[in-house]
């Protein structure tokens, strides 16, 4: 099924099911520890042993001596894959040094070794005497010192990414009120609580990888590079996922180590990465320097907006697009938007949630803070003005849906805005100073092509089999709600299966596509089923009303069971007529913050999001994401650093004790509250995500309530006491 | 019983370290290295303990942890391992009634011991009530740390029945309440990435307010 124009009323628009509050269908699993994640799956094959990897000791050099003689000695090695004796293996999607082989070491925890041996204590036992002679070489490890002389990014589509609309310099140097700042993000970490893991077995040529992995259909594919293998003879299996924000959007190194593991041994392997392994052998968010100049009027109308990014990568890695939202978040004639990519040699930087963006609002929406109190003006009100409904550097394409207006306007009204203290560090309730801050925020609303198979059985029972994953952010439960509404069942007569490579292609995890794409994919292949049964049963399948098990139609009716069993694929793709609009999503943040004035601890008092992404398919699951995006937002503003070592370029604090994302004690009741808007361009379910949303703009409410709670500006990220208790108010 | 694991060099063990190396290291030796002796065979060692209301013995390799033991040797795979080190929480369960990271203890430190676990609060037909709580409130996401956060819940709330102080107590003589901050204080060793934190904190408190 092709969609080639937008949404007009359909199947969906009865929203009987979607769009209703529900309880997650996985949750009886999760809560009672019985859902399988990749490392649990004892069940699938027998004969299992355990991988232990070894990471390199340096970041940048060579292996010149690797001596396992010790390890291969100790009780219960079966095997010992080493990075010298294995030729390195190929790039999968999203891979930027090979994850595993050959003597160059090109970041620091590379793997180099894998131990197999028949219990996991045997295993690690092993590694630990593997020794191990590097030859060091230098590289580059400061954004900083390397920022400077860092060329435009041409890592997205080839060209310089640089655009430039109207006069920059000249409106900025006419403006009313100039604003020139800098502002600093650093590297974080995806942190996710399951650890990359995977069990391999082999079957002759075939190989099965049961993991943990966002993206099925394309690490098939990878596996096959990888391994220089056909990706007909790979299985990926991916029910469960213990969370991955971006981090397992890729192959990384436990599968490909699992896989060479298992052919060296003869046995199934599982490995799963030690989690002091995942910081710098992983991918994480690239650090990031910005700089904002915005002119304005009086009135505070924007006449000239420049941001610039820089970020570093190893060589062949992408940059952080930092400048997105900047390119659609606010009008302004005189534009200019650049990102430039430095050489560095820390460990391999990729997506993130809302990649680019999530450390774009952290500049752009404390400027426009500080831009409002250069105009003495409302941070709501200055945001309002500067509202678009056409892309501002691409005047001719029109937003599908954009109500940031309207965000902003029952944001602060609901959170009692008004009430804020507009004197900078001027509020003091006991031994608390008291600050209130808000962001707009935007994150583009992607989609993709996505294919299901639904299954009809003789009871009535509907079964949805599509690879795409669930990764918290509630697939299973939108995909049976979706399969509910088209096929009129109830929700408890739908069984959905995900995750296995030998589904149906979805769109996968990433991005926020996710549900919007997964859901047109099942909406297709209902279709398609819904014209299979009134083939069989003689009559027109899109004319007739599924509804509480049967079918009406012209005439007449029928139970479903009538059917009997039957099975439909389809497939939703997307025409170009996309191209005629900008899709996104739109938010307004909230945050109010209470800092001690005398040692300067800052404790989140309220948070609320308002959010516009469309048709909202499960109220439950979406708040959770949001919930869960602002909390990751307040560890971005307030705590999350990795700390580079620039002697040896490495991240420092490489557990979850060093580095701090926030805990329970961190996080208020939070406030989410859904706009009751229907895209009309984005899909037939008219509906976009919010997973990433729910991270772009938090971050910059909180440093603004921070900034508001004492009267300084810290423009380094994170926002640790540090930075600023010696210039709190005096007590 | 077994102490820690001998390091005592045999010439047997370097010679067949020796031979091993010959035979399969196909990478140069630096200079000056020396061959570590193979290890003898490791220690191991019966435990007998009551999981979930059901005993149990095991003759395990004593470096295996508790964590380890559930996950491994029992397939008791509820209680997850998210960082091995005492970090995350996700281990928790609960021994002799109280709650651990049982990643930081050893199998064979609970001899004797009662261990519950996940599985051991209820299933999914017949769940406990915080279990119920945590799906009504949607107080989990990608369900990794779900096991850890409800095992501590439920810990949570008898730590404060029983008048346990924690950090953010204010009064010890007075009867202790089940707040929102004593809540949250409580469960921050418990951590969740994907940040469902406001929803775990109403699960808890449906069921504070209800006992």
């Amino acid at each position: 099924m092709e969609y080639n124009a937008p949404a007009g009323k359909n199947l969906f628009d009865n929203a009987k099911v979607v769009g209703k509050p529900t309880r997650r269908i996985d949750g009886p699993l999760k809560t009672t520890g019985t859902a399988p994640y990749a490392y649990e799956r004892h069940d699938v094959v027998p004969g299992q042993v355990y991988g232990y990897v070894l990471g390199a000791g340096i970041a940048k050099g060579r292996i010149a001596a690797m001596d396992v003689s010790a390890a291969r000695a100790m009780p219960g090695v079966l095997a010992i894959v080493t990075a010298p004796d294995t030729k390195p293996v190929g790039k999968g999607m999203g891979n930027t040094a090979p994850l595993f082989g050959g003597r160059d070491i090109a970041h620091y925890h590379q793997a180099i070794a894998l131990v197999v041996a028949e219990t996991f204590e045997q295993a690690r036992a092993a590694s630990s005497v593997i020794r191990v002679e590097y030859e060091r070489q230098k590289g580059a490890f400061d954004l900083a010192s390397a920022a400077p002389g860092a060329p435009l990014d041409t890592t997205r589509g080839g060209e310089p990414d640089q655009v430039r609309t109207g006069d920059f310099e000249a409106a900025y140097h006419a403006a009313y009120v100039q604003l020139d700042e800098r502002y600093t993000t650093p590297d974080e970490s995806h942190a996710m609580m399951e650890p990359h893991a995977s069990i391999a077995a082999w079957e002759g040529e075939k190989l099965t990888l049961w993991t943990s992995n966002q993206m099925i259909a394309w690490n098939k594919g990878s596996v096959g590079d990888i391994l220089d293998m056909e990706p007909d003879n790979v299985r990926l299996d991916s029910p469960y996922l213990g969370g991955g924000f971006g981090g397992k959007l890729f192959v990384r190194a436990d599968a490909v180590l699992a896989a060479l593991g298992a052919k060296a041994a003869g046995r199934p392997v599982k490995v799963m990465l030690q989690r002091p392994l995942i910081y710098n052998n992983t991918t994480h968010r690239p650090a990031s320097i910005q700089r904002l100049r915005i002119g304005a009027g009086k009135d505070g109308r924007i006449s000239a907006i420049a941001h610039e990014g820089w970020s570093g990568n190893l060589p062949g890695g992408s940059g952080e697009n930092t400048v997105q939202q900047t390119r659609q978040l606010y009008a302004g004639d005189h534009r200019l938007t650049a990102n430039y990519l430095a050489t560095l040699d820390l460990p391999e930087g990729n997506a993130m949630r809302a990649p680019g963006e999530a450390s774009g609002h952290m500049a752009l929406e404390v400027a426009m803070d500080e831009l409002a109190e250069k105009l003495d003006m409302c941070p709501v009100e200055l945001r309002i003005v500067n509202d678009t409904q056409t892309v501002p550097d691409e005047p001719e394409i029109k937003f599908s849906d954009r109500n940031l207006v309207r965000c902003l306007r029952e944001g602060a009204e609901r959170f009692g805005w008004a009430n804020r203290n507009k004197t900078p560090g001027g509020l003091r309730d006991g031994r608390w100073l008291i600050g209130m801050g808000m962001a707009a925020g935007y994150r583009n609303g992607p989609v993709g092509k996505s294919a299901a198979r639904v299954k009809l059985d003789r009871r009535g029972r509907v079964t949805v089999e599509t690879d795409m994953t669930d990764i918290g952010t509630g697939s299973y439960t939108i995909i049976a709600q979706t399969a509910a509404e088209v096929m009129g069942v109830p929700l408890k007569q739908v069984t959905v299966r995900l995750g296995d490579s030998a589904y149906p292609a979805s769109a996968g995890s990433g991005g926020q596509w996710g549900a919007a794409s997964s859901t047109a994919g099942v909406y297709a292949a209902c279709v398609n089923l819904r014209r299979a049964i009134g083939e069989k049963l003689g009559f027109d399948g899109d004319a007739a009303t599924f509804d509480n098990s049967r079918i009406a139609v012209d005439g007449g009716s029928f139970a479903l069971t009538d059917a009997g069993a039957l099975s439909a694929t389809g497939e939703m793709t997307y025409g170009d007529f996309q191209d005629d609009y900008s899709v996104g999503t739109f938010a307004s943040h909230f945050c109010e913050i209470a800092v001690d004035a005398y040692t300067g601890e800052s404790f989140i008092r309220r948070m609320l999001s308002v959010c516009d992404a469309g048709r909202i398919l499960n109220p439950v699951s979406a708040r959770s994401q949001v919930i869960g995006a602002m909390a990751m937002s307040v560890g971005a503003t307030l705590t999350e650093e990795l700390a580079v070592d620039k002697r040896f370029g490495f991240f420092v604090n490489h557990d979850m004790a060093g580095y701090e994302v926030p805990v329970h004690a961190d996080i208020p009741h939070q406030e989410v509250v859904f706009l009751d808007t229907l895209d009309p361009v984005i899909s037939p379910m008219k509906a976009k995500g919010v997973g990433e949303l729910g991270i772009c703009g938090p971050t910059a409410a909180v440093a603004n309530a921070l900034y508001n709670a004492t009267g300084i500006r810290v423009r380094e990220y994170p926002l640790t006491l540090d930075k600023y208790l010696d210039r709190l108010p005096a007590v | 019983m077994a102490g820690p694991i001998s390091l005592k060099v045999t010439r047997r063990g370097i010679l067949a370290g020796g031979a091993m190396s010959a035979a399969v290291s196909q990478v140069a030796l630096a200079k000056g290295q020396v061959e570590t002796p193979s290890a003898p065979p490791p220690a191991h060692q019966k435990v007998r303990l009551t999981v979930n209301g059901r005993d149990r013995e095991l003759d395990v390799d004593t470096r295996v942890t508790l964590l380890d033991a559930l996950r491994e040797h029992m397939k008791l795979t509820g209680t997850k391992k998210g960082c091995d080190h005492g970090q995350c929480g996700a281990c928790t369960v609960m021994v002799n009634g109280e709650r651990i990271n049982s990643c930081l203890s050893l199998a064979v430190m609970h001899d004797g011991d009662e261990v519950t676990t996940i599985e051991g609060l209820g299933t999914p037909e017949n769940l406990h009530p915080m279990q119920d709580a945590f799906i009504e409130y949607d107080g989990y996401q990608c369900g990794y740390c779900t096991p850890g956060q409800i095992c501590s819940a439920v810990a949570v709330l008898e730590e404060i029945k029983q008048g346990v102080p924690s950090h953010v107590t204010q009064d010890l003589s007075s009867k202790m309440q089940p707040t929102n901050l004593e809540m949250r204080e409580r469960m921050s060793g418990n951590i969740c990435r994907c940040g469902a934190y406001s929803n775990i904190a109403e699960a808890m408190a449906k069921l504070a307010v209800e006992s």
